[in-house]
């Protein structure tokens, strides 16, 4: 089975997955490997260093240039099947993979398998390693959009998610931000 | 129907009558910076002192008497340039004594487009001086899916135009430039999620004008960068949404290697691109008209006690019941 996203191919064989950044014509050659080989790398090392501080996220068995190889995770997508617990339970994980400086980068349900033994963080693919409150806030903007997208109790599944949040040693800070991160991006008169 | 639409929430003012099926007249009039780019004040002044010569040439090609209703831009932009506008729309609605209504310029963009494309269901990426969004329908309401964090792509433009000494707007003397360009600098690639900002591009692409590097190199960096970004994220919204039509709207559509990125992309994934006449693509009056003409045959008007510009108004705001 070969899943074909705007990012990457991911090729899910039956004990592995083989994801490559796929090759972007309307870009120029040379921006487009910077990007890509850039973004690999920095994929792999994110989803080491998260499973490492007790975030599941599949084992990296392989990575060269464009290509990441890596262990296969059975189980749901979280958009379709997305309640309360869960969203609280992304929440939860959010606050590990902020507290080490991981910024996600297109946190949405689609990038997250439910399986019998919890969340899975399968997608790191625009993943940063930052310590800012900014690209925090930022996680949290693009997962609610995420929900107000897609779901009418958005408003409840946001709750749950910032309950779960809610250890995370910066929440205030970074809640703070969300905030004002909604109120920007308008025109400047 | 016809609907009389006055436009003028930045540097063009511009009237139009449409009727349901096509444009009839569109007379313009750009404010043209002495130095550097936009002032608002200067701009409003420009507008207030054209507006009327303006509405004479459209009547002098529509009777008056037979407008049915008129629509004026009540934001999101200037706030003085919006407040001359209005003005113009609330005198006009009660000497003909017909309904007056007030229009989001960012729906009446997504609109014009909608109108004159096959279009159905399209991701919208919306790119002018003030505004860089990219946009969905959801429900009754268009939702943004990812927009700039902090200047709009037309403004990014524009500060790199002002920085070479290019006389407002930039952006086109930039796009010609571009062509002739031919090797890469790196410049900061900032996606984040479905957003993406432009103000760290200006910054560092500035440092390359200063280090001397050639002029027509660094705007086609710059293109290549901020206009990948764009089109990345107009992709992720499409993949996300299950969508396979691209409409692009707004001043910066006018772009043609913007055009052939976007192109390039849909056709690699077997998607649509539209985009509408160049007389609907930049601010325009007949957008207004036609996007009032709807709201009006939807029983939507403003009243003149509730007519007061929303320089703030957002796309996401505007309840949509077609």
């Amino acid at each position: 089975m070969v899943i074909r996203g705007a990012e990457a191919e991911v090729e899910v064989l039956e004990d592995r997955v083989i994801k490559r950044r796929r090759e972007k014509k309307y870009r120029i050659k040379v921006l487009d490997e910077m990007i890509r080989k850039k973004r690999t790398r920095m994929e792999a090392r994110i989803i080491s260093q998260a499973r490492r501080a007790g975030v599941a996220t599949p084992i990296i068995y392989d990575v060269t240039g464009d290509t990441i190889v890596m262990e296969r995770i059975r189980g749901e997508l979280l958009r379709n099947c997305i309640n309360e617990e869960l969203s609280r339970a992304v929440g939860e994980n959010v606050a590990i993979l902020h507290e080490n400086r991981i910024i996600h980068g297109d946190l949405t349900p689609k990038n997250i398998l439910v399986t019998d033994s919890g969340l899975y963080f399968i997608d790191f693919g625009l993943a940063f390693f930052d310590e800012r409150i900014e690209p925090m806030g930022m996680d949290l903007h693009v997962y609610f959009e995420s929900l107000k997208a897609d779901f009418d109790n958005h408003i409840e599944l946001r709750l749950a998610f910032l309950e779960g949040y809610s250890g995370f040693s910066r929440y205030s800070q970074v809640v703070r931000r969300v905030e004002e991160i909604e109120e920007r991006g308008r025109y400047r008169a | 129907m016809l609907v009389l639409g006055i436009e003028g929430t930045a540097w063009n003012l511009s009237a139009s009558v449409v009727d349901e099926n096509d444009v009839i007249v569109q007379v313009s009039d750009q404010y043209v910076p002495s130095s550097g780019g936009i002032h608002p004040r200067e701009a409003a002044q420009h507008h207030s002192s054209k507006i009327s010569e303006v509405l004479k040439k459209v009547f002098n090609s529509v009777d008056p008497e037979s407008i049915d209703g008129v629509a004026f831009s009540i934001g999101p932009g200037m706030g003085p340039c919006l407040r001359v506008v209005a003005t113009a729309g609330r005198a006009i609605s009660l000497a003909l004594d017909v309904p007056l209504v007030g229009v989001n310029h960012c729906v009446a963009h997504i609109e014009a487009g909608m109108w004159k494309t096959d279009a159905v269901d399209p991701v919208i990426l919306y790119v002018s001086g003030g505004n860089s969004q990219v946009i969905s329908r959801r429900g009754n309401y268009y939702r943004v899916f990812g927009e700039t964090l902090d200047i709009g792509i037309g403004n990014a433009l524009d500060k790199l135009g002002r920085e070479m000494g290019l006389s407002h707007p930039g952006g086109p003397k930039i796009e010609k430039l571009a062509r002739e360009g031919k090797r890469y600098h790196s410049l900061p690639y900032s996606v984040k999620g479905m957003d993406f900002s432009f103000s760290g591009l200006v910054t560092s692409a500035k440092t390359l004008l200063q280090k001397g590097i050639k002029r027509e190199d660094l705007c086609f960096s710059f293109q290549e960068t901020a206009f990948s970004m764009l089109v990345e994220v107009t992709e992720r919204a499409m993949a996300y949404l299950d969508k396979d039509e691209v409409l692009l709207v707004g001043g910066v559509g006018a772009n043609s290697r913007l055009r052939q990125m976007l192109s390039v992309m849909c056709s690699d994934r077997s998607a649509r691109f539209h985009c509408p006449p160049d007389h609907l693509m930049g601010d325009n009056g007949a957008m207004i008209a036609h996007t009032g003409m709807k709201m009006l045959t939807h029983g939507l008007k403003t009243d003149i006690e509730s007519s007061k510009v929303k320089p703030d108004y957002r796309v996401d705001e505007v309840e949509i019941p077609w």
